[in-house]
């Protein structure tokens, strides 16, 4: 759904764009095909290590790391599984609650899906090449530790 | 040709891995596989309004106008700006970064692309709705409510921990970028 109002937004300010100005609309588009190619590598690889991850890391398995009373070391478990895996929400939502239902603790699910978005470890050599070395890595190790806050506050909310 | 060869590098080893493994333990090869290729057509979904809103940002945008909404001197309206860009957004968190580049180079001030790849990663609309169905209101409206202040000091924490040179080159790079 979303998706297709981006694509209805980019066509609409495509014809726009062209209508005004048609040097600049080519301009414009070279300039996106620029910018993808020069990350394409980049996002390749990103691919297929989501691939062999998702492969070697089933449901199953993750839900063996996080699942049951696994209290602190569930939630670091569950931190750093969060970091390094790249599910798409459609999948981690799902898989959350999968999990809560089988035995899993609110805190540990919680720093698993803030962890998930905030942390990417297979998206920082990409982060690197935009923000440098500092900023990416301080970004994300703060996200990390912003994992467990948010964890312990959805743990008294709910708890 | 040898350029290519070793900007491709990394994606060339990782592919022969993923095939060994296809060879040496069959399943997984497979599953990793057929996983890299409905991602690879979700990525190539995603990807093309979004470079191309990119592309036409970056002619038709001023700098000017960059700087005074999104700006060192932009204020609260630079922020909440950041934070509804990132909100709004669809995509994976890969998608940001690119825009990322786009607004440092117009200008717009670090800490408030720090925040919109924060909103863009975590407080994502269409996002909250697939969370609230799967985890229920207060889950979602508590992870909401803080993560709006943990997004806005992450990136108030990195700006302030990155010297005037380091951010400066932060910059330089977005230049080169596109």
């Amino acid at each position: 759904m979303f998706t297709i109002i981006l694509y209805v937004l980019a066509a609409v300010l495509l014809l726009l764009s062209f209508l005004k100005d048609k040097k600049k609309t080519k301009m414009a588009l070279m300039k996106a095909w620029k910018s993808f190619e020069n990350i394409l590598p980049q996002f390749l690889s990103i691919l297929i290590i989501i691939g062999i991850m998702l492969a070697v890391l089933s449901p199953n398995t993750i839900s063996r790391l996080i699942g049951q009373q696994s209290g602190w070391i569930g939630m670091v478990i569950a931190a750093i599984v969060g970091s390094v895996t790249l599910i798409p929400g459609f999948v981690a939502f799902p898989l959350a609650a999968a999990l809560l239902k089988s035995g899993a603790g609110f805190m540990q699910i919680a720093v698993f899906i803030s962890a998930l978005m905030m942390v990417g470890i297979v998206t920082l050599p990409l982060e690197i090449k935009y923000f440098g070395k500092k900023a990416a890595i301080l970004r994300n190790s703060l996200a990390f530790m912003f994992s467990f806050v948010i964890a312990i506050v959805i743990g008294v909310v709910l708890g | 040709m040898k350029k290519l060869l070793n900007r491709y590098k990394f994606f060339i080893i990782l592919a022969v891995i993923n095939l060994g493994l296809v060879i040496i333990y069959p399943s997984i090869g497979k599953t990793s596989l057929s996983m890299t290729w409905s991602n690879t057509l979700e990525m190539l979904s995603v990807i093309p309004p979004i470079f191309i809103l990119l592309g036409l940002l970056d002619v038709w945008v001023q700098r000017e106008t960059m700087i005074k909404l999104m700006g060192e001197k932009s204020g609260m309206i630079g922020v909440t700006l950041a934070f509804f860009l990132g909100s709004a957004a669809a995509g994976p968190l890969y998608a940001a970064f690119p825009i990322a580049g786009v607004l440092l180079k117009k200008g717009s001030k670090l800490s408030n692309v720090l925040i919109f790849i924060g909103a863009w990663s975590t407080t994502k609309i269409p996002m909250l709705l697939f969370e609230t169905s799967a985890m229920g209101w207060k889950f979602m409206l508590t992870r909401f409510i803080i993560d709006i202040p943990g997004i806005a000091l992450i990136a108030y924490i990195t700006q302030k921990a990155l010297s005037e040179k380091e951010i400066k080159h932060i910059f330089e790079m977005a230049k080169s970028q596109i």
